[in-house]
Parts: structure tokens; C-alpha cells; sequence
């Protein structure tokens, strides 16, 4: 077995020991189940889902997250004496936040459609909700990473998760409006939507627009978006924009994990 | 006073013009004795009956002009127009025309042409017919009182360019279209000067253009038809004292994609319709004093939009369910009103248990009034900023107009 899986191997164990990691699964197993409950249909349950993973599951990737690292600081610091690759020690440590933290999710919210044979829910719709989740899971948990890594105090850590939460969630598109309502002469669509590419909240919520909203996303801004959004060459841009998103705070986290003095 | 005999055969004479049975039976087939409907109609009289035998029938445009025929084909003789006229033409009065297949106008942009045309003619009935790939499928002009009944019309060839309309009333009052199948072609059902006709139980779906279009066509009723997948929709405009009611308008999306246009309609009712999945539900454009009670709107894009000069419209014991916006409106005061309809975004709640929501709903959200004037700004729908917004507006309402709010929003879905 290698180093690093044997690192994700406990990350792992020790995350599901952990009661917040089956909470944060339970809460979605049961929100899910309920909007199944009181809903019905399948198409309603996933538009209540998106309001609820846009806010849940950034704030919870990113706090804790961000936790997880300060709190495995020691281990961390132990593992470091023995002959073990940084790297390999930093990969596992990694995947076993991201991994949890997307499984979480996914088993969540994907089992209550499974149960219910999708309740008129598309198959592409649930898949897209969830590929989205689990994208935007781990994109968050690679920023609370790279946070945690580049602030020593732990305070101050968590309360810049925080900050980036606030602003991936509400101040971005608060800026979007901004724009959309001050430049209202111009054409505005393709800035706005390179723009939404920028973030990954944006990038989650566009991706299952495409899927849930079709009526609405009419007229000349509606086709653009989903052109970009909805057709086989933009949810290829839009996935790999997501991926940059995972990829880059995860070089950063990685290379200050390299280079710094534990 | 008269002998008894010659009583007698006068009566008897009197009988005999007067039987049914007196009418004779003429019947077409090829290769027989009368080998076309042309050559029937000939030595036809009122009253006669003329059985068209299964075949193909190549005739030039064939013109009905006895009083009281019945035509009736037996396993579907196919009459063609060769793909330049004008299939068949009824020009007198009470002539029915059944089981027949009509096809092959052809289009031209000079003449409407039709598969079949009624022309000045009073109480046709046009039933059990197959009317495929012609410019226009059934057309009425200036007839009063006609039945079209349980027709196929279908044109899937052409574009909207190319074909006329399938089932098309100009001019002709009283008119019944029942239980009709259109699919295809350029507007499904069309009346234009046409008072006081129906159409109910027909199924319209996947037309270029309106699925139901009518213009200046007032006292009409239209219930229990389906409408779906069509290219614009449903328009109707122009005519009062319309009732539309029980109709299922489904699936019209696109930008000018409406499932219920209403411009200029006036004093009519809206009942009962079930309007699922369009870009946008119904949209009010300079309708006023209309009913609209016991719909329901599920998942479209805009459940209901109101223009400014909508007036006087009434709202009540609607079901808003899965829309993306409940009301939009570009005005900043409107005198149609909302009540007891049911909202699923409603959060409100029912101390007194009388089933009706203790604090006021307003379906107008901020947002929607946003993109109404900042179109752009559609990319930011389902963002949780937006919904902090409305929930904003909805506490301290500032900018959506007062007067769109329903006092009493139902706690529990109305009954379909």
C-alpha cells in the first residue's frame, strides 16, 4: 500500500469516526427525504436542493474544512518526522477531506432519488446535481485547504473561510447585478457569463439551471446561457472551468505544503 | 269535398316526395359506371346519398353545389389535388361529407388553398375525414353553423411559410369544432369573424406556429382542448365575452413562446385551464375585466405576466406551483387583482385555522421586476442572493407595486 493511501486510508477513518462528517450526511439523507415528503415530484425536490447546495455545501466545505486541517495540525506534524514525502503526506491528508466531504453529499442527497426511482426527476438532472455538488465539494475544500495552509492563526483561518463563503456566495453575484443593472446599455451576456465561469458557486448553479429551468431560460440571454451551460461544448467548458477551480487552490495549498516550516 | 281514392293518392304522392328512402344512393367507384365524385355530383339531387368506394381519385377541384347530400367514403378514398388546387368544395347548404382522405393542395402564396373549403354554405357537417398534407386542411368561409367533428388534420411538410392553417374559420358564425386531431401545419385552430363558435376536445400539437389563434371572434367558447409542444403557442386576440375554460396548454417554450396570449381580450373567462411547463403561462397584453379562477400553473417560466395595460382582471382560487416566477409585471401600478389563489412560495401561516394565510402574499418578486428591465440579469436566477433580495422586498415591499398582492392566499392547493 502506498504512503499516500495509507494517509487517506486514516484521513479517511478518522473523518468517518467523525460525527459531524455522518451529520452533514444524515442532514442531507433527511432534508432530501423530506422535500421528497412534502414535494412529491422529482423536479421540485431539485430546484429546493440547489437553493440548499449553494449555501450548504461551500459553507461546510470551506469551515470545516479549514477546521479539519488546523485540527490535524500535530498529526501532521508527527507524520513529518517519519520518512514520508510531503507529497504524499499532503495528497492523502487532501483527499481525505475532499473525498468524505463529496461522499457525504452524494450519498446524502443521491440515495432519497434512488429510493424514489427519481419521482420524475431526469436521470441527466439528478446526475448533473450531483456531479455539480461534488465538484463544488471539493473546488471548497481544495480553497479551505490552501487557507488553512498560508494563515497560522486558526481564528483568522477560519474566519477567512468564512470571508471567501460571503463572497462565492452572495457578494459575486451581488458584483454580477451591479453590472447588470449600472451597464445596462451595453451587451452584456458573454462578460457576464465568462464572468459566472470565474465561480465556482456560479458554475453549480449554471450547470443545473440548464437542467431545471428550461421555460424561463428564454429570450436572448436564456439561449446564450444555454448554449453555454447546456450544450455537450459548454458543460465541457464549464466542467473544466470547475476543475481549474479544484486544481489551482490545490498547486497553492500543495507547493506551501512542500516549501513551508512545519 | 273530395272522393276518398283520390284523397288517398294525393296523401300517398305527398309521402312519396316527402320519404327519406326517396332519396337515392349513387355510388362511385373506379373503373364503374360513375368512376369519379364529379360525375355523381352531376346527376345528383338534394337529399341524395353519395358512397364513395376505396380508391384513388385524381379529379380537378370538385364542387359541391346540391343542397342536403351526404357523401360518405368507405375505407378512406383518397382524393388528391395533384399538388395545385384546391381538393374539394362545398358551396350548399346542409351537405354532409364524411370518411373521406383529402390531400395534395399543393401551396401557393396567390390562393388559399384547401384540402377541403366550405364556401357560403349553412349547416355542413364535416366529420371522420382525413385531411393530410395541403396547404390549408379544413377551411370555412362565410358559413353559418357548421359542425367540424373528429377530423385528422395534419400538414408536417411545410414550414411556416409553406402551409396555411389546419382547421380555419373566416367569417363563419355558430361554427362547432369538436374532438378534431391538428398536428402540424402553420396555426392548429384559427377563427377570424367568427362569433359564437366552439371548440372543444381537440388535440393540437407540434404546429409551427399558434396552436389556437382567433381574432375578432367574440362570444366563443373553448374548453377541453390540448394545446402542446406548439411553436408559439396559444394566441388569441381582439374578441370579448370569450370563456376558455378546462384547456390544457402545455410545453410552448421559446422567446415568444406564450401557453396563453390574451391581447385585447375582454370580459371573458379563464377557468379551469391547466398551463404546464411554457416559457410563459399566460400573459395578459391589454386584457381587461377577465375571470381567471381555478387554473393551474406548473413549472413554466413565468407563470403569469401582466402588462401595463392589463386592467381590472381577477385572479382567484389559482394553483402557482414549480414556476420560476409567479408574476411579472413591467407596471408599476395595476388595477388587476389577486385572491384566495394558492402559492407554493408561500411562507405564511394560519392561526385560525380557517385555511386562508394570516399575512398577505405578494407574487411579484423583486427579482422579476429586475429582469424585466435588466434582461441580463436572468443569469443570476436561483442565485442565494436573489433569494435574499426577494426576501427582502418581501419583508419591507418598496418597489413592487402594492396593489399586486393576494390577501388571502390559500394554505392548501385548490381542488382541480
Amino acid at each position: 500500500m502506498s504512503t499516500t493511501s495509507t494517509v487517506l486510508d486514516s484521513g479517511i477513518r478518522e473523518l468517518a469516526r467523525n460525527r459531524w462528517m455522518l451529520a452533514y450526511a444524515t442532514g442531507f439523507f433527511v432534508l432530501t427525504e423530506s422535500l421528497f415528503w412534502f414535494q412529491g415530484t422529482g423536479p421540485q425536490v431539485l430546484l429546493s436542493l440547489l437553493n440548499v447546495l449553494l449555501l450548504v455545501i461551500p459553507l461546510v466545505s470551506l469551515v470545516f474544512g479549514a477546521m479539519y486541517i488546523y485540527s490535524s495540525r500535530e498529526f501532521i506534524e508527527l507524520l513529518l518526522a517519519q520518512p514520508i514525502a510531503r507529497r504524499d503526506l499532503f495528497l492523502g491528508h487532501f483527499m481525505g477531506l475532499a473525498l468524505p466531504l463529496a461522499g457525504a453529499f452524494a450519498v446524502g442527497a443521491g440515495l432519497p432519488f434512488a429510493l424514489h426511482a427519481g419521482a420524475g426527476a431526469g436521470f441527466g438532472g439528478v446526475a448533473v446535481l450531483l456531479s455539480a455538488g461534488i465538484g463544488l465539494s471539493v473546488a471548497c475544500a481544495a480553497i479551505a485547504v490552501a487557507i488553512a495552509l498560508y494563515s497560522d492563526d486558526r481564528l483568522r483561518g477560519v474566519g477567512m473561510a468564512i470571508g471567501a463563503w460571503l463572497l462565492l456566495t452572495v457578494l459575486y453575484d451581488a458584483g454580477l447585478l451591479a453590472i447588470a443593472v449600472s451597464f445596462d446599455a451595453w451587451p452584456l451576456e458573454k462578460p457576464m457569463i465568462a464572468l459566472m465561469m470565474a465561480n465556482p458557486v456560479d458554475i453549480a448553479r449554471g450547470l443545473v439551471l440548464t437542467q431545471l429551468d428550461a421555460p424561463a431560460m428564454m429570450g436572448y440571454t436564456g439561449a446564450l446561457f444555454r448554449r453555454s451551460f447546456g450544450s455537450a461544448l459548454g458543460t465541457v467548458i464549464a466542467a473544466t472551468a470547475l476543475a481549474i477551480w479544484i486544481a489551482a487552490p490545490f498547486a497553492i495549498a500543495g507547493r506551501r505544503f512542500r516549501r513551508r516550516d512545519f | 269535398m273530395m272522393q276518398a281514392p283520390v284523397r288517398s293518392a294525393v296523401l300517398l304522392a305527398a309521402l312519396a316526395v316527402a320519404r327519406p328512402g326517396a332519396a337515392t344512393e349513387i355510388v362511385v367507384a373506379p373503373g364503374s359506371a360513375v368512376p369519379t365524385l364529379a360525375a355523381a355530383l352531376a346527376r345528383a339531387k338534394p337529399g341524395d346519398r353519395i358512397v364513395v368506394q376505396a380508391g384513388r381519385y385524381a379529379e380537378p377541384t370538385i364542387t359541391v353545389s346540391v343542397p342536403r347530400l351526404v357523401i360518405e367514403g368507405r375505407g378512406w378514398p383518397e382524393f388528391t389535388g395533384s399538388g395545385n388546387h384546391t381538393v374539394l368544395i362545398v358551396a350548399a347548404d346542409s351537405v354532409t361529407v364524411r370518411g373521406l382522405a383529402l390531400t395534395g393542395s399543393g401551396f401557393a402564396a396567390t390562393d388559399d388553398r384547401a384540402g377541403l373549403l366550405v364556401r357560403d354554405a349553412r349547416d355542413c357537417v364535416i366529420e371522420q375525414n382525413r385531411v393530410y398534407e395541403n396547404a390549408f386542411g379544413i377551411y370555412l368561409s362565410r358559413s353559418v353553423g357548421c359542425l367540424v367533428r373528429d377530423n385528422q388534420v395534419e400538414a408536417t411538410r411545410g414550414n411556416e411559410f409553406t402551409t396555411g392553417n389546419a382547421i380555419h374559420l373566416w367569417y363563419s358564425p355558430a361554427t362547432r369544432v369538436v374532438r378534431n386531431h391538428v398536428r402540424g401545419h402553420r396555426d392548429g385552430i384559427y377563427f377570424e369573424f367568427s362569433a359564437s363558435s366552439a371548440a372543444e376536445e381537440n388535440e393540437v400539437i407540434a404546429v409551427t406556429r399558434y396552436g389556437l389563434h382567433f381574432m375578432y371572434s367574440d362570444s366563443c367558447r373553448y374548453e377541453n382542448n390540448t394545446f402542446t409542444g406548439n411553436g408559439a403557442g396559444v394566441t388569441v386576440m381582439y374578441s370579448h365575452h370569450v370563456v376558455i375554460r378546462g384547456n390544457r396548454f402545455t410545453d410552448a417554450v421559446g422567446p415568444a413562446a406564450y401557453g396563453l396570449l390574451l391581447k385585447e381580450i375582454i370580459d371573458g373567462e379563464v377557468s379551469g385551464n391547466d398551463f404546464t411547463g411554457n416559457t410563459v403561462g399566460v400573459s395578459l397584453d391589454g386584457a381587461m375585466r377577465l375571470d381567471i379562477r381555478g387554473n393551474a400553473f406548473t413549472r413554466n417560466g413565468f407563470a403569469v405576466r401582466v402588462s401595463g395595460s392589463a386592467g381590472d382582471n381577477r385572479f382567484t382560487g389559482n394553483r402557482f406551483a414549480g414556476n420560476a416566477f409567479d408574476v411579472v409585471t413591467s407596471a408599476k401600478f395595476s388595477t388587476s387583482t389577486f385572491d384566495r389563489n394558492w402559492w407554493d412560495n408561500y411562507r405564511g401561516y394560519d392561526l385560525d385555522r380557517d385555511g386562508i394565510g394570516d399575512v398577505p402574499f405578494r407574487p411579484v418578486r423583486l427579482f422579476g421586476l429586475v429582469i424585466e428591465q435588466h434582461p441580463p440579469a436572468l443569469l443570476l436566477l436561483r442565485s442565494p442572493l436573489v433569494g435574499i433580495l426577494d426576501t427582502v422586498e418581501r419583508v419591507m415591499p418598496v418597489l413592487t407595486p402594492n396593489t399586486l398582492v393576494d390577501e388571502h392566499p390559500l394554505m392548501h392547493p385548490p381542488r382541480e
